[in-house]
């Protein structure tokens, strides 16, 4: 590209200066996009690069394109784009450890390949100076889109419109799930329970009223063993629950004998500390045993709530 | 008149399609439509005899277009026929013959449950054999060649449930399909010189041709004689065809269809005529196939296969003659309309005798027949003296004919062949003679055991020993198998002499056929007289040895000669060593270089792929990725080369 | 400054969006690859809209754009849809279809 050339192109210092500043940023949206491990923050790189775009748009003259862009691209796609990550699952980081022999290198050399002939065709074509539009744009720029979009390219639009109501139904079309089997009645569902020996009834409270009123401490059964199931899952699995130690356990006797030497009558003597905490140590292997490995996420979640 | 024509060949294809398509409604009157569509179709031939009598002779043939068969640019065959003197005498003969066993089959196959089937077949055989005889080119002349090779087939067959005849009839059909190869081939030789195979083309320009295709031509229509009309060396198959019923026996195997390889010779007589190495080699086989019938005919035992010897070597005979050229081909058709007659006669008192006697078809084991069977002896005996050459009757004038015709031939040649010619005359009152000693005279020797002996292990027991039939309790046949034989042995006596009348025959075959006048090197009485001499001796000589002598009924062991006759003269024993066991040699190093090389190449290079494919399948591994990655590749090649093509 | 400074800032975009094309496993950042491409081919369109002074350029921009919104919508369906069967979002384990 001669100087000459270069004179006759040359637009304003503003829009290159614009165009070096946000063009930098759109490739790292680029990268960002395509490199991030998170797919929400590809989305969100996306739509940054989406925006700067849009900034060139307007830069360009394309108003209606540039808000266009705004409003249905960063708007509505990245955001149906958001809604499906949601839906599949937002959690997940890709692995980037490949998984195909070979693809990354293929994959590289092709991008790379495609990037140098782009750039190399781009440099050999003969890329005059802008004309710019506004000429084009003299009543407005939306009206000028109007009247081409409803006159010249009259039929395509219609097409384009017959392709979305397509592709609207379509899409209704294949998330649509078919009901395959009846659904459960309540009495159903109340037998299935039933019969796969869940607990029916509201589990015991934890904390025991008077002294340890506190979720992190399981209730005591009427032999004086803890509850297991009174305490919390996630507390148990955190490590935050507080054991009803054999000191505990012996004060908790003493009062108890206390009460009935006060009452006159004899106390029930039992080991005050060690049948308890063999009992503890009985009852979690059984515990154990009861809960299903992977857990039941509807128990547990009410006892989070219930924890916090 | 000419659309009649159609109407001969039309009526008993009828008849087959009805009688084979038809089931078992027809069974109680399909033998009735078989025979009475091969009598309308011997009408229609009579009718159309005469219209043809009532013309000049040069303009009696008629010829009949029905339709365009192959219409291909450069290459044309018809469905038409031509009806000359030539084919008219076959028309009459096969039909008339026909129509006469077809009344016979109704007597002798009263207690077969596939009658029907059986007249089915053998109106297919007069439908085959009469488009043989009335095609008007070598294409449909092959049509019904294969046709009535197929019914030939059919009918040998007949007893499939019996081994030997299963067998015999894929014999029969095998041995023909040769002959059949050689008239594929000279129909091939003709379109490539010729440009066509109908017959007037074909024979008008056989003159401009050059010797050695003729001369090739002819050689391949004689294989496709041979091979139909049981000549050497293609002869093996006639004598195993007699398992088939008397009747086809007598109708197919003796009368009409083993004489098409006659007819092929004189209908293209001019391409013989134009070939003379290819008209000795037609000698030869005659005379070759004359003597070895003869002899053959001498030591055989059974009944039918002692005819079925005698058939050769009459057809031996004829195609002597019609190897000698215009001289004779006049009196080799002769011969083979007398020949039909009294052999058709023969076979169908052979047929009558069996009738009578069992089925049994041993010679031994009859004996004394005359007061039993009269009306059957005289026929049989009438078509003995025709076939012998008893002056007067119709052998005798045609089968002298062509004894002069041999002499005729001049030279060396012509000595050799009518002395051969003569030889065979005495053989043929030889074995002719055995066969009517053995069968209407002596003691009656169907009552005497016999078990096989320590000097004859090859014996078979009789029938009655077999303990299949009753002891047999021989009784004249019916008249619906008798009228038949009468009919034939009237033909057989008066035949010739009609034929002989002021040349009648040959001035009749004349347009079609040619005539010269054959130059003995003695004088016609000469050889009239050495064949009557010919004749005494034979007949002599077989009353030596079994009239005045009683017959043994266990075969003497005989001499070298005897045994090997008794054996075809080692014909199956040759075909046998050098075509089966070479054959089988040349067959199992094409297998194994089948196996080893042409499989081994194409396995290799289907292995080759087989591989080459396993490899390049991996490509194909289901990730969308390694898709998109060929897919961007190509694209960018693509740019590259948009590019490159800018730049250059 | 030269319109080919768009058109160079678009080539890169679109070598990135193909690149994240061929990398990705996730389906949905695949898609959004695409749409990436997708992007860089309009800002070609409108830069040279802009050069040739007429609007022609912006409308096939347009069209580009519903295009790629019926495409989202049906391709985010069809990654829903795998998503249920195979509960996952990855494009490599909807490789059935191969030999």
């Amino acid at each position: 590209m001669n100087p000459t050339q270069l004179a006759v192109a040359a637009t304003s210092t503003g829009e290159a200066v614009q165009f070096w500043v946000l063009g930098t940023v759109a490739v790292l949206g680029g990268l960002g996009t395509v490199l991030i491990r998170r797919a929400v923050h590809s989305a969100l790189c996306l739509a940054g690069t989406m925006i700067i775009l849009a900034m060139f748009y307007l830069a360009n003259g394309a108003y209606f394109l540039g808000v266009v862009q705004i409003v249905v691209y960063t708007g509505a796609v990245m955001m149906l784009f958001l809604f499906v990550l949601m839906l599949v699952g937002v959690s997940a980081a890709d692995s980037l450890k490949e998984t195909l022999k070979g693809q990354r290198w293929l994959a590289a050399c092709c991008a790379l390949g495609l990037g140098i002939l782009l750039i190399t065709g781009i440099g050999q074509a003969s890329v005059g100076s802008f004309t710019g539009l506004g000429a084009a744009n003299a009543g407005g720029n939306v009206p000028a889109l109007a009247e081409l979009l409803f006159t010249k390219y009259v039929v395509a639009f219609e097409v384009i419109g017959a392709l979305l109501t397509v592709a609207a139904v379509g899409a209704t079309l294949l998330t649509h799930r078919e009901r395959v089997e009846k659904s459960k009645s309540q009495r159903e569902q109340a037998e299935e329970r039933v019969r796969a020996g869940k607990q029916l009834p509201p589990l015991p409270a934890p904390g025991v009223y008077a002294r340890h009123n506190a979720v992190d401490r399981p209730g005591l059964l009427p032999d004086g063993t803890p509850a297991e199931s009174s305490v919390s899952h996630t507390l148990r699995s955190r490590g935050q629950i507080r054991e009803v130690s054999a000191e505990q356990m012996a004060s908790l006797a003493a009062l108890e004998q206390r009460t009935a030497e006060y009452h006159g009558q004899p106390s029930p003597r039992r080991g005050p500390a060690e049948p308890s905490r063999r009992a503890i140590e009985r009852a979690r292997p059984q515990d154990a045993g009861e809960e299903p490995a992977d857990g039941d996420g509807g128990r547990d979640s009410e006892r989070e709530e219930a924890a916090k | 008149m000419e659309s009649l024509i159609g109407v001969l060949v039309g009526a008993p294809l009828l008849g087959a399609a009805v009688l084979l398509c038809g089931g078992k409604a027809l069974d109680r009157a399909g033998h009735w439509l078989g025979t009475l569509l091969a009598a309308a179709s011997f009408v229609v031939g009579a009718v159309l005899f005469f219209g043809m009598l009532g013309r000049a002779g040069d303009d009696r043939a008629m010829h009949s277009h029905l339709w365009s068969w192959i219409p291909v640019d450069g290459f044309r065959a018809d469905v038409a026929f031509q009806l000359d003197q030539l084919s008219m005498t076959f028309v009459l003969l096969i039909t008339g013959v026909g129509t006469l066993i077809h009344v016979y089959s109704i007597g002798y196959m009263e207690h077969d449950e596939r009658r029907r089937r059986f007249f089915g077949y053998l109106n297919l055989f007069l439908a085959a054999m009469l488009l043989l005889v009335l095609a008007d080119n070598f294409l449909l002349l092959y049509v019904g060649w294969e046709g009535v090779g197929l019914a030939s087939y059919l009918l040998i067959g007949f007893w499939q449930h019996k081994p030997s005849a299963a067998t015999a009839a894929k014999k029969a059909f095998l041995v023909n399909r040769v002959g059949d190869a050689g008239l594929a081939i000279a129909i091939f030789l003709m379109f490539t010189t010729f440009g066509s195979f109908a017959f007037a083309p074909v024979l008008a320009n056989a003159g401009d041709a050059s010797e050695g295709k003729l001369t090739a031509i002819g050689l391949m229509l004689l294989l496709a004689a041979c091979g139909k009309s049981a000549q050497v060396p293609l002869q093996s198959w006639l004598g195993d065809a007699m398992e088939g019923p008397t009747p086809v026996s007598a109708l197919i195997h003796a009368a009409t269809m083993v004489t098409a390889g006659v007819y092929l010779i004189t209908r293209s007589g001019a391409i013989f005529n134009g070939a003379p190495d290819a008209q000795l080699a037609v000698v030869v086989v005659g005379a070759v196939t004359l003597l070895f019938g003869a002899i053959v005919g001498c030591a055989k035992d059974d009944i039918k296969k002692a005819l079925a010897g005698s058939t050769m070597s009459q057809i031996g005979y004829m195609i002597l003659a019609a190897g000698l050229g215009p001289v004779g081909y006049a009196f080799a058709i002769m011969h083979l309309v007398t020949h039909g007659f009294f052999k058709a006669g023969l076979f169908l008192g052979a047929g009558s005798v069996m009738h009578g006697m069992n089925d049994e078809v041993d010679m031994r084991r009859y004996g004394g027949l005359r007061k039993y069977m009269p009306v059957t002896f005289v026929t049989f005996g009438l078509g003995y003296l025709a076939i012998i050459g008893f002056p007067g009757l119709s052998g005798f004038f045609s089968k002298d004919q062509i004894i002069e015709a041999a002499f005729g031939k001049g030279g060396t040649q012509g000595w050799i062949l009518g002395g051969v010619a003569l030889l065979g005359a005495a053989i043929t009152a030889y074995y002719m003679t055995r066969v009517m000693i053995m069968t209407f005279f002596g003691e009656e020797r169907w009552r005497t055991e016999r078990t096989p002996s320590p000097d004859r292990p090859d014996v078979e027991p009789a029938a009655s020993v077999r303990g299949e039939h009753a002891e047999p309790h021989p009784h004249e046949s019916p008249g619906v198998m008798t009228i038949p034989m009468i009919v034939l042995a009237i033909g057989s006596v008066a035949a010739g002499a009609v034929f002989k009348l002021g040349d009648s025959f040959v001035n009749w075959l004349e347009p079609v056929t040619q005539f010269e006048h054959g130059h003995p090197p003695v004088s016609a009485t000469v050889v009239t007289t050495a064949t009557i001499v010919a004749l005494v001796i034979g007949v002599g000589a077989a009353w030596l040895q079994y009239g005045r002598r009683p017959v043994p009924a266990v075969a003497p062991r005989g001499n070298l000669l005897t045994r090997a006759a008794r054996r075809d003269l080692l014909q199956d024993d040759f075909n046998h060593a050098v075509l089966v066991t070479g054959g089988t040699h040349l067959t199992r190093s094409l297998v194994y270089t089948d196996n080893k090389v042409v499989d081994g190449a194409v396995n290799g290079t289907a292995a080759a792929f087989g591989g080459l494919s396993g490899r390049l399948r991996r490509v194909q591994n289901g990730f969308a990725r390694t898709y998109a990655v060929s897919m961007f590749g190509g694209a960018a090649v693509l740019i590259a080369a948009t590019l490159l093509m800018r730049a250059v | 400054m030269s319109p080919a400074n768009y058109v160079y800032l678009a080539a890169l975009l679109f070598t990135i969006g193909a690149a994240g094309v061929l990398l990705r496993r996730n389906a949905i950042v695949v898609f959004m690859c695409v749409e990436l491409m997708l992007n860089a081919a309009n800002l070609t369109l409108i830069a040279f809209s802009r050069m040739h002074g007429n609007l022609d350029g912006q409308i096939m921009a347009f069209f580009v754009m519903v295009v790629a919104a019926a495409e989202v919508v049906v391709g985010l369906a069809i990654i829903v849809m795998l998503y249920r069967s195979r509960h996952s979002a990855s494009v490599d384990d909807a490789n059935l279809m191969k030999l």
